[in-house]
């Protein structure tokens, strides 16, 4: 067992959960409400250390009964250890937990992710949109057990919505470094650039949701 | 000439007088020479998304060889290629983006589809993939794989070779653009959804919670 996980007992108290050892690695549960708290204190305190943020990521078990996990892995670089944190949510209430952004910048993307695909909102976080699905996309959560294999509407249907989608849009004039020649551009590419949006969602036809 | 209607070189409603004459003799020689030229000075723009496009790059390079077809200059420019040459799957999110590749070129112009992912999905039924490159875009030639040897594309791209030696200007549907109808898509709904239907051990895959 990893001894930040007495650390921590004796810090907080009973803002932490359980802790298990699996396969040689520490996991402590703890509290929704204090976890940024818990995780800056792992971060910052002098023998803890954590500076690393390996991955932030959720878990959702088949067993309905089983809450939501959002899992936070920390290492060490100067002291070389590992420990994974985990915050439970039930799955009724709402899903939302605070980022931890403000203590590494690498979650910004790892938090994306996870709102992307399980539909977990971060409070705080800089720029909370979906990251690996379009913008637009509206047919919910893709890594949830509630979601179907090949998505909640019709083929067609996906095809077509994809088709309106607008490439240019996921991306800034300055990002695209062409806002000093934006008058030089083709028409058509002008317009598109213009109008600023991110792809129009058509109205969902009746009919075509297959559940 | 041969049989031409006696006012069909006014060319009524911007048809060409190419349209209203049946094949002859000067027709089916310049379509000789113009398919000759064409088949055997392919421009690919090859739009690679995964595996298959590394075993493209293996037909490229010095073994296998596409130069030997004519096919060596490869354009990464949509309005200087004629072959658009999908090789890996297509994510939905990729679908306006290679339509609107293919939209850019400019005619005569073909696509190959290469690999189970580009032609069917392949194994990725899901919410993610389109299923099948030609629910966005119209297909020449399908080459099957997972992903194809060099030698089988090299044998999809002799098939297409064969497909535009047969190609005539007499018929001008050939190089109908195949745009975008109201709706949004190439074809009826109906007609995408039977194409995306699952088959072979997709079928089994149904699981949703």
């Amino acid at each position: 067992m990893n001894p930040s996980v007495e650390a921590l007992r004796r810090e907080f108290g009973g803002k932490i959960g359980r802790a298990v050892e699996s396969c040689g690695d520490t996991i402590v549960y703890v509290e929704t409400e204090h976890a940024r708290e818990i995780l800056a204190w792992l971060k910052n305190t002098p023998g803890q250390e954590y500076n690393y943020l390996i991955d932030v990521t959720a878990v959702e078990y088949r067993d309905p009964e089983l809450p939501l996990e959002v899992v936070y892995l920390l290492f060490s670089l100067d002291r070389k250890a590992q420990l994974c944190v985990k915050i439970a949510l039930t799955k009724t209430g709402d899903l939302e937990v605070d980022s931890v952004v403000p203590l590494w910048q690498g979650a910004n993307w790892l938090e994306r992710e996870v709102y992307d695909m399980f539909g977990i909102t971060f409070r705080d976080h800089p720029d909370l949109r979906r990251i690996l699905m379009w913008e637009t996309y509206s047919e919910g959560y893709p890594l949830r057990k509630d979601f179907p294999l090949r998505g909640r509407l019709s083929r067609s249907e996906q095809v077509k919505r994809a088709l309106h989608a607008n490439p240019e849009a996921h991306y800034s004039m300055e990002l695209l470094s062409i806002a000093e020649a934006f008058n030089d551009l083709p028409h058509d590419m002008r317009e598109r650039l213009a109008k600023g949006e991110r792809g129009a969602i058509p109205e969902p036809e009746q009919g075509t949701d297959r559940g | 000439m041969g049989v031409t209607p006696s006012d069909g070189a006014k060319s009524a409603g911007g048809t060409s007088v190419i349209s209203q004459i049946s094949p002859n003799w000067i027709t089916t020689r310049l379509d000789f020479l113009a398919n000759w030229a064409r088949s055997n000075s392919l421009w690919p723009m090859p739009f690679g998304t995964a595996c298959c496009a590394i075993e493209f790059m293996a037909t490229a390079a010095s073994r296998f060889d596409i130069s030997r077809f004519g096919m060596e200059r490869l354009g990464y420019s949509p309005r200087q290629a004629d072959l658009l040459l999908c090789a890996g799957r297509l994510p939905f999110k990729l679908a306006p983006v290679i339509r609107r590749i293919y939209d850019q070129m400019p005619q005569p112009k073909w696509v190959i589809s290469m690999g189970a992912c580009a032609s069917t999905g392949g194994i990725f039924d899901t919410y993610a993939m389109t299923q099948g490159i030609d629910t966005v875009v119209p297909v020449d030639v399908y080459v099957p794989g997972c992903p194809p040897r060099p030698e089988g594309l090299l044998y999809g791209i002799l098939l297409l070779h064969k497909k535009i030696r047969g190609e005539t200007m007499v018929d001008k549907s050939i190089r109908e653009e195949h745009i975008l109808q109201p709706g949004g898509l190439r074809l009826p709904p109906e007609h995408v959804d039977v194409l995306s239907e699952p088959f072979g051990n997709s079928v089994h895959q149904t699981r949703s919670a």
